[in-house]
């Protein structure tokens, strides 16, 4: 930048009343005093206040819609809310979501290793699990297991090809919820498990070469080292996962296992209140979806120790956005 | 090794013989030799490429050699002869003998998601078998000896870089090794945060610490090193003390890259 003294004239710049010739002439540029003792104001974003408002707007009307249409028939809603069987299907739709994550991951976080792993074997066979449970959808998946029975009425253990020790038939092994159990397993595993392992690749290998360095095994370097620097990428991903598996359990009333959804299908095939149990249904789903949302934050919060990442500060998420967006009014 | 025993004090600590290490077509160590013995401290020099990191590597087994051995200690790293072969080491193995070698990165790769003091116990804990306890109390001792007393609650990125390669070589002391390697210990700090990282590895020097050093601080080579070793091309050119190495060194190499760092 040359100095003021030395720029001379400004060259003359097309001048209209909204725009200022630039650089402004030598006599109207303001002293350093009047620039120092300025006060800072903040871009205004008009767009921001309009687009609010707007939403504003929309959102009144949709509580008004909500509230004043009789055919939502709130009451009925609020009669069904705690239900017996209703609770009955939230029981199972519960400890359904938990016990399949549970082993899902278990089962992915083995399936991620094999794929990173030196052994090809271990590598083929991973990769052969992940294409293979990811090409077929989940509700043949559940209808596979649950039909087991016609498509291998018994099973053995034995020598293969050879002489066999026991016979199992298998009419009765696989339950309706045994089969929703197994397939929907398979199925988070396969893909909780790509999940695990892009955690996994976004650890700096510099970390596993210090810990082998340290003479730290395998198994703690992956379980102490490894894993934890993985999870500030895996638990947003996981969470997603949760949330849609947590609704995707739903697909079990196929084989006629009374989950949340189905039990208040069966609710209205009897009294044709359509509408207002799938409302009890959708309620139940957002409460369930919001307490595993804020748990996220906190799991995010906890793996965040460490980092500048995320967490720590208070004022973040929406109250960021908010406070960042205030001032337009102000001043 | 009965025939070695009268001998075991003159032997090398680390004894490196025909070691060449290829990545696919490129040839990065072309038949190493090299002797470390106890106490000393050697300074591996060279231009980029030259091979020094990588034969540091083989030391700790982080890269596999293709033919030679590494000897610490009177025992081979990474194999186990047997009948004439030279049998691989199942990991665990590998994993006791690396815990005798300590090491120093050059991007120091503290684990970022535990406290200094947390990183300092780790290994002590998982392969000597201390408790926290003692594990803790030697670790602020290691601390206090790298001028970093009182800082054991700290995340490493709370740290400027020199502060974290200090705990990165108190974190390699943590498991007693018999020998210390640098990887460019100093290449990734500020040329203020050089001088704290070499005063706490030239106390190491004094202390007896056997190590070996990857740098391109010629300052240190001539102020601490017992010997240096220049390597080009994947071999040793030049060796000895740092006074004949560094002041006429015969090789026009070793010649052109010492005018071109000093």
């Amino acid at each position: 930048m040359s100095s003021p003294v030395a720029a001379g004239h400004p060259p003359a710049a097309p001048s209209s009343p909204s725009a200022p010739p630039f650089p402004p002439a030598l006599h109207e540029r303001p002293e350093d005093e009047q620039l120092l003792a300025a006060k800072l104001v903040p871009l205004r974003r008009p767009g921001q206040w309009a687009s609010a408002l707007v939403l504003v707007v929309l959102l009144a009307m949709l509580v008004h819609t909500l509230l004043t249409n009789r055919r939502f028939q709130w009451d009925v809603v609020g009669s069904y809310f705690l239900n017996g069987s209703i609770v009955d299907g939230l029981k199972l739709t519960l400890w359904l979501t938990a016990a399949v994550m549970a082993s899902g991951y278990l089962l992915a976080v083995g399936v991620a290793a094999m794929r990173l792993s030196g052994n090809p074997v271990l590598r083929s066979l991973s990769f052969g699990f992940v294409w293979l449970v990811r090409s077929v959808p989940p509700l043949v998946q559940l209808l596979f297991w649950y039909e087991l029975a016609s498509l291998y009425p018994q099973l053995s253990l034995g020598i293969p090809f050879g002489h066999e020790f026991v016979t199992v038939r298998t009419a009765h092994l696989f339950s309706g919820i045994l089969a929703a159990f197994v397939g929907l397993t398979l199925d988070v595993a396969a893909f909780a498990s790509e999940i695990v392992r892009g955690g996994i690749l976004s650890v700096e290998h510099g970390q596993t070469e210090a810990a082998e360095a340290l003479g730290l095994g395998k198994v703690r370097i992956f379980r102490r080292i490894v894993l934890p620097q993985a999870m500030p990428a895996i638990v947003p991903a996981s969470g997603n996962l949760l949330i849609g598996m947590l609704k995707a359990t739903s697909i079990v009333s196929v084989i006629a296992v009374q989950d949340l959804l189905y039990s208040s299908q069966l609710i209205y095939n009897q009294n044709y209140l359509i509408i207002p149990l799938l409302l009890v249904a959708t309620l139940w789903y957002i409460i369930l979806t919001t307490l595993l949302s804020i748990g996220q934050f906190f799991v995010e919060r906890h793996y965040a120790r460490g980092s500048n990442r995320g967490g720590g500060s208070a004022r973040t998420g929406f109250w960021q956005l908010f406070r960042g967006n205030v001032p337009l009014g102000l001043s | 090794m009965s025939e070695q025993i009268h001998d075991e004090s003159t032997r090398p600590l680390v004894r490196i013989r025909g070691l060449r290490k290829s990545f696919g077509a490129n040839l990065v160590l072309d038949g190493v030799d090299l002797d470390v013995h106890e106490g000393e401290v050697t300074v591996l020099l060279g231009p980029s490429g030259s091979g020094k990191s990588t034969l540091l590597r083989s030391i700790n087994h982080l890269e596999k050699p293709d033919a030679g051995f590494v000897e610490v200690g009177g025992e081979i790293i990474g194999f186990r002869h047997q009948g004439g072969s030279l049998h691989e080491l199942g990991h665990r193995a590998i994993t006791r003998q690396r815990a005798r070698v300590g090491m120093v990165f050059q991007q120091f790769n503290l684990f970022p998601h535990l406290t200094v003091l947390e990183n300092l116990t780790e290994a002590p804990v998982a392969v000597r078998g201390l408790s926290r306890k003692s594990a803790a109390l030697q670790a602020k001792a290691l601390l206090e000896r790298v001028g970093l007393g009182g800082r054991e609650d700290a995340y490493p990125r709370q740290l400027s870089g020199g502060q974290q390669q200090r705990v990165a070589i108190a974190r390699a002391l943590a498991v007693e090794p018999q020998l210390l390697l640098f990887d460019e210990p100093t290449s990734a700090l500020d040329p203020e945060l050089v001088g704290e990282v070499l005063a706490v590895m030239k106390d190491l020097a004094l202390s007896g610490m056997t190590m070996i050093v990857v740098t391109h601080e010629i300052g240190f080579a001539r102020e601490v090193a017992d010997s240096v070793v220049f390597l080009d091309g994947g071999r040793v050119i030049e060796s000895g003390p740092p006074a004949d190495v560094l002041a006429n060194p015969g090789h026009e190499r070793a010649r052109s890259f010492l005018s071109a760092v000093l």
